[in-house]
């Protein structure tokens, strides 16, 4: 059984459908990468995993599977047990997601307890530990900082390590390193990779980057105006594929060493 | 290649620091000594707070340095006031990164594209509907975008119209900011062929910033990378992916993804984050994360030396010539 069935979904806004026909396997352990233009719909797609549409926003056809389950009926009180616990997602910019007003330990302490029974300290103790194994230094002084005193790279680790705590089956990333600069992108990137390898995660990737999702995608799914226009996996993408708008991103990429416009 | 006789504008020893909280003092540019070449691109390439756009911004007088020169047709541009100031404006224009912030939302792309034009009294009032017209096709627009406004417009088609706006005065330098960050790789891609056709056809000189190497090495006939507000290494850009020498610009190198690396791969990113700029250490600013730091590098701070034709670096391990210390 697939880790996640994403089958003939349409996603609509009141009565406008912006999403159509969308199909995804995830296995366990595998890593798909969702690429395309800014508005084609690839954010959309991940959220209504999550179960997480803005305002109006609803899945009108199709279904979603999670383990052989459907996601489109749960209760609000399912929905919390399964998000941050068996899903988890990760956002553009981590720190934005927080309190801004909150100690990044006390917002920790809360989620922790939203899903455990212990105690602030006991809560506070596995935080602090969860960020030391996701290699932040000087864990406990960040678990005392707010969201604004850390640099971009930090809070993004800082997302990591709080979506990972119940080491989910399923990690949504969201854009996870595009506000980021080039070399702290790349270590994030070789940490997603290293949770795949230690803990067996599946992981949605949506990016605009073709670099980093060839990168890190298994699979690769290119999407367009609100339709997955070409899918399939890396080798297939990259060197076989027949779509032309496959063809045209990826002959967009810049490369080192390749096409010199001068 | 470059000829000191088509150097149009350069920097000599430019220094900028702001103060800071404490008394203490930010050196945002230490010494920067960069050339711009006529009809020839600058990329200039760094991570966010090195310094980058702190330099270029003294090109269109948007800040002054506090120390050091910019020669431009003879004179120290730092210098100018008054009308010598306004004059000269006309020579030197910028692009921003983000279109969208850098129209006024309340004006039409006509008037946004003619108004440099009708500040400078180069065209008539009356003029201003074909003019405007005729630059919009230059960018490779439809004439017919004359009368929209910004927010109808697509982020690719407002950065055309921010490119029309900085060439209608037919300056000699165009600086870009990050200039294609915002947009789509697509898009970005024929913003590019845009710039580098017009490049051909009028010889302007472009200094483009980037944070994207593999990118900038594509279009830039000399790169330059800086490092905490150091310029650590300047070369041609092709022999970027092949000859690059100094560890910060190998690091960046190793940093970038694309289509055609290979995946089985680890990637291998240079640790931890640029130090805060306000305490710098003595010697080399890359020393903290340069696996490579010797004794010498942490007690004096490399000088930008020759190592090939129009290739310089800051790092103790080259000696002149290239060969390795």
């Amino acid at each position: 059984m697939a880790l996640l069935e994403i089958q003939h979904v349409d996603i609509s806004y009141g009565n406008r459908v912006t999403v159509t026909d969308s199909n995804l396997t995830l296995e366990q352990g595998e890593i798909c990468s969702i690429v395309g233009e800014s508005g084609s719909g690839k954010t959309t797609v991940i959220r209504a995993v999550l179960g997480l549409l803005p305002g109006g926003g609803r899945v009108s056809a199709g279904d979603i599977l999670f383990e052989g389950k459907s996601l489109l009926g749960l209760s609000q009180k399912e929905w919390r047990a399964l998000r941050g616990h068996d899903i988890s997602m990760i956002f553009q910019d981590s720190g934005a997601m927080m309190n801004q007003t909150r100690l990044i330990g006390s917002s920790f302490v809360e989620y922790i307890r939203t899903h455990e029974e212990l105690s602030k300290q006991e809560a506070w103790k596995k935080g602090a530990d969860m960020l030391a194994r996701m290699r932040l230094p000087d864990s406990d002084r960040i678990m005392r900082s707010y969201p604004f005193q850390l640099s971009g790279g930090m809070r993004q680790r800082v997302g990591i390590a709080m979506g990972m705590t119940y080491q989910p089956k399923l990690l949504l990333a969201d854009e996870p390193t595009s506000a980021l600069d080039v070399t702290t992108q790349a270590q994030i990137v070789r940490q997603m990779m290293e949770l795949r390898d230690e803990y067996g995660t599946s992981i949605i990737l949506v990016t605009h980057d073709l670099g980093v999702a060839a990168y890190m995608g298994d699979k690769i799914v290119v999407m367009k105006n609100g339709r997955i226009e070409d899918a399939g996996d890396r080798g297939h993408m990259l060197h076989e594929t027949d779509n032309a708008y496959t063809q045209l991103l990826l002959d967009a990429v810049p490369s080192l060493g390749g096409k010199r416009y001068v | 290649m470059f000829d000191e006789k088509d150097i149009i504008l350069e920097a000599k020893h430019v220094t900028r620091r702001f103060p800071a909280a404490g008394g203490r003092e930010l050196t945002a540019c230490n010494d920067v000594n960069l050339k711009l070449y006529r009809g020839r691109t600058l990329g200039l390439v760094g991570e966010s707070g090195c310094g980058k756009s702190t330099f270029m911004r003294f090109l269109v007088w948007l800040d002054t340095p506090t120390e050091g020169e910019i020669i431009y047709k003879g004179k120290d541009i730092t210098k100018l006031r008054g009308q010598e100031l306004w004059e000269n404006r006309q020579h030197i224009q910028m692009v921003f990164q983000d279109p969208s912030t850098s129209f006024n939302p309340k004006m039409r792309i006509k008037d946004i594209v003619c108004e440099p034009l009708l500040n400078y009294g180069r065209i008539k009032p009356s003029e201003k509907d074909a003019k405007a017209r005729e630059l919009l096709e230059m960018v490779e627009l439809p004439g017919d975008f004359a009368d929209r406004f910004p927010h109808n417009m697509s982020g690719g088609q407002r950065q055309r119209v921010a490119i029309a706006r900085a060439l209608a005065l037919e300056p000699e330098i165009i600086v870009m900011d990050e200039a294609t960050s915002a947009l789509d790789v697509s898009v970005q891609k024929t913003i590019i062929e845009l710039i580098t056709r017009l490049q051909r056809e009028k010889g302007i000189t472009i200094g483009f910033i980037c944070h994207n190497l593999g990118l900038i090495q594509s279009f830039a006939h000399q790169v330059a990378v800086m490092y905490l507000g150091n310029i650590v290494e300047v070369m041609p850009g092709e022999i970027v992916s092949k000859q690059a020498m100094h560890p910060y610009t190998k690091a960046l190198i190793a940093s970038v993804f694309d289509t055609k690396m290979d995946f089985s791969k680890k990637i291998d990113p240079i640790r931890g984050e640029p130090p805060s700029p306000l305490d710098l250490p003595t010697g080399c600013p890359f020393q903290d994360r340069c696996d490579r730091c010797m004794e010498l590098c942490r007690r004096e701070r490399p000088a930008l030396h020759e190592v090939g034709p129009e290739h310089e670096v800051a790092c103790h391990l080259f000696a002149k010539g290239g060969e390795e210390a």
